[in-house]
């Protein structure tokens, strides 16, 4: 048994008790890897050194707290500073962050030390972690399969047990489609929740950070230790904290559950719509109610987030120009052609094809007809969740149409990929919180349940997932590597 | 029909600072025709009264008061810069 089957309560009652140490701790983390990192590649950096001084120091401070001396991994395009950091583009492979991310800084006090960065899709572009430039990351239950993404590198740490937990970032489900491919549970907090200063930013009208780890409780821990309104970033909202562990009562009965007839119609396999229509029956039988609701502009949330998403990337991307920092081309005849063959060597195909798309949709002629037209659908999309929350506390879904695919299946054709973020691209376009817990398994891989709730009331959707996991063992089942 | 000629897709390459090859071109000219085609069933929505969303909270200006506060150390930002001398980011030359 790994120490990191605990949960935290108990892994610091474990230090409390002093049965462990921290560097224990730290120790249990990188022998993990040592094991297992070379057939998962979930880590693009380690730094051990640091991380080895740091469990030694928290050990002598006689600091406390839920999280204090817990090893953790840090999604790759949250800047850290002293470890590189590269959004797994060759744009950044040298770049050594001079400032920490505000998350990174919460962290810190919490007390949690970083062992290193952890793959995902290139600038978090793609939904397989295969877009990365470095390394394809492997699904802890079957290595043939994705871990999804593009936080694949964070949901695959977790699952096979190389750090208690890690930080993702979603901006169209890339922290719950891969907490689902892995049978782990990863949390996308309500935009404005948790700052995203030092997150390098893919689309900031939609990214947020948020936590993945092996129970929901942790998770709601680590949440707790990174929110707050932060001057950084205009976009964090000015809301107070809140005990979101201590609120896990297990008690659902009479909350009303909605279950949009979109998240089980089309495309969706018949295995994981059996696996929510059990869960529903475990919530029913704790005494909670559901009923099925229409959330009618679901189908154009996929082309809607493209246009925006890709949009802003265009924006966000071009900072990367090979002046200040990062990958600078070679043999440029002029400042033009350097910008150019810097961004055309230093981006990958997925990268590319965002920035053209976004710079397309944002050209002059175009902008009312696609970027206006898709901000338009947003305020109907958002709309639909607004009226549902008016009689339903949450809503349940699937996280994903199907379980995880196999590496090289559908990374050709990009339609195909992005429209397996069909069922959480709508929570980030209107801007709720939503959860992924274990919930089934098809073919030997996870499934996930999604439980969304309303703006700010991450309490209600940890609860819910809460009860749900206690009444069920799937979150215990571990892969076998 | 097609919505992107390959002309289209060399002159959003020229405006995002791509540098493309003739192979690229021909390949996103494909591709970002399938997603355009894709999009556009938003047409089959009426949006004439929908008001565009750019920020999903009610969120107004947020200010700050206007003081003075240290920045970057110089050395610490020059750290990641590709070229560099006497203290500055050296660029190809810009003035004929």
């Amino acid at each position: 048994m790994s120490l990191f089957d605990h949960k935290l309560n108990e892994i610091q009652s474990m230090l409390h008790k002093k049965e462990i140490t921290i560097p224990d701790l730290v120790d249990e983390s990188f022998k993990r890897i040592a094991a297992v990192d070379g057939d998962v590649q979930a880590f693009l950096t380690l730094d051990e050194e640091n991380a080895r001084k740091q469990a030694e120091e928290l050990q002598k401070s006689g600091k406390t707290g839920i999280l204090n001396g817990v090893p953790i991994g840090v999604k790759d395009n949250i800047v850290t500073k002293g470890i590189r950091t590269t959004a797994a583009s060759q744009i950044l492979h040298n770049f050594d962050p001079i400032y920490d991310a505000t998350v990174v800084n919460k962290l810190r006090e919490a007390g949690t030390i970083t062992v290193g960065k952890l793959n995902m899709d290139e600038f978090a572009m793609g939904s397989s972690t295969e877009n990365s430039s470095y390394q394809k990351t492997r699904n802890p239950w079957n290595l043939d399969r994705v871990p999804g993404g593009s936080s694949g590198g964070s949901a695959a740490a977790v699952a096979v047990g190389e750090v208690p937990f890690s930080l993702g970032s979603d901006t169209g489900g890339s922290i719950r489609q891969p907490a689902s491919f892995c049978g782990v549970v990863g949390l996308k907090p309500t935009y404005g929740r948790v700052s995203r200063f030092g997150l390098i930013a893919f689309a900031s009208s939609l990214d947020q950070i948020g936590p993945i780890t092996r129970n929901v409780e942790d998770n709601a821990h680590l949440l707790e230790a990174i929110v707050g309104v932060d001057p950084h970033d205009s976009t964090s909202a000015n809301v107070p904290g809140e005990s979101f562990a201590g609120n896990l009562t297990g008690d659902v009965k009479g909350l009303r559950i909605a279950v949009p007839k979109e998240y089980l119609g089309e495309g969706v396999s018949e295995e994981v719509k059996q696996s929510v229509l059990a869960a529903l029956k475990v919530l029913e039988g704790l005494g909670a109610t559901w009923e099925e609701v229409s959330l009618p502009h679901s189908k154009y949330g996929v082309a809607t987030y493209y246009l925006l998403a890709s949009s802003e990337a265009s924006s966000n991307l071009a900072r990367f120009d090979g002046i200040r920092y990062g990958y600078r081309a070679e043999n440029a005849e002029n400042l033009i052609d350097l910008y150019k063959k810097t961004r055309a060597e230093g981006f990958g195909d997925e990268v590319k094809r965002r920035i053209m798309l976004g710079t397309f949709a944002l050209s002059s002629g175009y902008y009312d007809a696609y970027y206006k037209k898709a901000q338009q659908v947003r305020t109907l999309i958002k709309k639909d969740f607004e009226d549902v929350f008016e009689s339903y506390d949450v809503i349940i879904g699937p996280t994903t149409p199907t379980p995880a695919f196999k590496i090289g299946e559908i990374i050709d054709d990009p339609l195909t990929m992005y429209a397996n973020d069909i069922l959480t691209i709508p929570v980030n376009l209107a801007g709720v919180p939503g959860i992924s817990v274990p919930c089934g398994f098809s073919d030997g891989m996870p499934l996930g349940l999604q439980i969304i709730g309303r703006h700010f009331d991450e309490k209600t959707v940890y609860r819910v997932a809460h009860a749900y996991e206690q009444a069920t063992d799937f979150h215990k089942e571990k892969p076998a590597l | 029909m097609t919505r992107i000629s390959e002309e289209q897709v060399r002159h959003v390459a020229h405006l995002a600072r791509l540098a493309v090859t003739d192979e690229e071109v021909h390949k996103f000219t494909e591709q970002l025709d399938a997603i355009i085609t894709f999009a556009e069933q938003l047409n089959e929505l009426d949006t004439s009264n929908v008001k565009p969303t750019s920020h999903v909270l009610d969120m107004k200006n947020v200010l700050r008061e206007d003081k003075s506060a240290p920045g970057l150390d110089r050395e610490e930002v020059l750290k990641n810069a590709p070229d560099q001398q006497d203290g500055q980011i050296r660029v190809p030359s810009i003035i004929e």
